[in-house]
C-alpha cells in the first residue's frame, strides 16, 4: 500500500514546478500554464487527503470539483484577456505590458 | 515494494517530468502538448485514490476543455512567440532556487507532522463514492451552497470571457 506522504511528497514538487513557471516564464500563456500545475498539485492532496482520512466525509472531493470549476473559469478569463491584449498591443510577453507600472 | 507502488512511481515520474517539461520547453504548442501528459498523469492517480468521478472529470474538462483552449490561445497569439530568443526570465535561476526552498520548506513542515507515514484504511464492501459525492453535492447539510456558489461562477466567467474577447470592429 502506498503511503501518505508519497503523494503529499509529489504534489508538493509538482507544485514548485509550476510556481517555478509562474515566475520564469515570459510568456503570459505560459505563466497561466505554470498556475495550472499547481492547481493540480493542490487537487491531489485534496483528494489524498479524502482518501487516507475518513472516505465518508465527502469534503475533499467537493472541493476538488469547486478547484475544477475556478480553474476552468480563471483560464477562459485570463486566455481572453491575454487574447484582447495581443489584439490591442500585439504582443503577449509579460515583461512588455506596462501599461500600468509607474 | 509492491507492484501499486512501482506504478505509482512510474506514473509520479511522468507527471513531474512532463511538468518540467511543461515549464522548460521552448515551443509552446510543445508546452501544452506536454501539459496533457501531466493532466492524464494526475487522472490516473484519482484512479488509484479512489476516485473515480474526478479521474473521468479530469480527462473531460481538463485535458478536454481546458488543454483544448490553451492550444487555442497559442495558435492565436503565437506569430512572433517563435524566434524571440530565450523563453525564460534573466533571472530563473533566483526562481529555481525559489522553487527549491518552497519544495524543501514543504517537505521540512510535513515530515513533522505525525499523519505524514500513515496508510489508507480499506474501502468497505459496498462503498459507493460516486453516489455519496452527489449526495453531498446537493444535500441542504452538506455542499449545496458552493455547488450553485461555483455555478454562478461559471457563468460570470462565461459572460466575462466573452465580453473581453470580443472584437468590437
Amino acid at each position: 500500500m502506498i503511503p501518505l506522504s508519497w503523494y503529499l511528497i509529489l504534489s508538493a514538487a509538482l507544485f514548485s514546478i509550476g510556481l517555478f513557471g509562474v515566475l520564469s516564464r515570459k510568456n503570459a500563456v505560459a505563466i497561466l500554464l505554470g498556475i495550472e500545475l499547481m492547481l493540480n498539485a493542490v487537487n491531489i492532496n485534496l483528494v489524498s487527503f479524502w482518501r487516507y482520512g475518513d472516505v465518508a466525509q465527502m469534503a475533499g472531493q467537493v472541493f476538488a470539483i469547486i478547484v475544477f470549476a475556478v480553474a476552468a473559469s480563471e483560464v477562459a478569463v485570463g486566455l481572453a484577456l491575454v487574447i484582447s491584449v495581443y489584439r490591442r498591443r500585439n504582443t503577449v510577453i509579460a515583461d512588455e505590458l506596462d501599461l500600468m507600472k509607474w | 515494494m509492491t507492484a501499486m507502488q512501482i506504478f505509482f512511481l512510474i506514473v509520479g515520474l511522468i507527471i513531474l517530468g512532463s511538468a518540467l517539461m511543461v515549464v522548460t520547453t521552448g515551443n509552446l504548442i510543445h508546452a501544452a502538448l506536454w501539459l496533457i501528459v501531466t493532466l492524464f498523469g494526475v487522472a490516473v492517480l484519482y484512479a488509484i485514490l479512489n476516485a473515480s468521478f474526478l479521474a473521468v472529470v479530469q480527462v473531460v474538462v481538463y485535458i478536454g476543455a481546458i488543454a483544448i483552449l490553451f492550444i487555442f490561445a497559442v495558435m492565436l497569439t503565437h506569430k512572433e512567440m517563435r524566434d524571440r530568443g530565450p523563453q525564460l526570465n534573466n533571472g530563473w535561476w533566483l526562481n529555481a532556487v525559489i522553487a527549491l526552498l518552497t519544495f524543501g520548506g514543504l517537505f521540512w513542515m510535513l515530515r513533522s507532522w505525525n499523519g505524514f507515514l500513515k496508510s489508507a484504511a480499506d474501502l468497505p464492501a459496498s462503498y459507493d463514492g460516486v453516489a455519496q459525492l452527489g449526495r453531498a453535492l446537493i444535500s441542504p447539510d452538506a455542499f449545496v451552497l458552493p455547488f450553485e456558489v461555483a455555478s454562478v461562477l461559471l457563468l460570470a466567467a462565461l459572460v466575462g470571457a466573452v465580453y473581453i474577447a470580443f472584437n468590437r470592429k
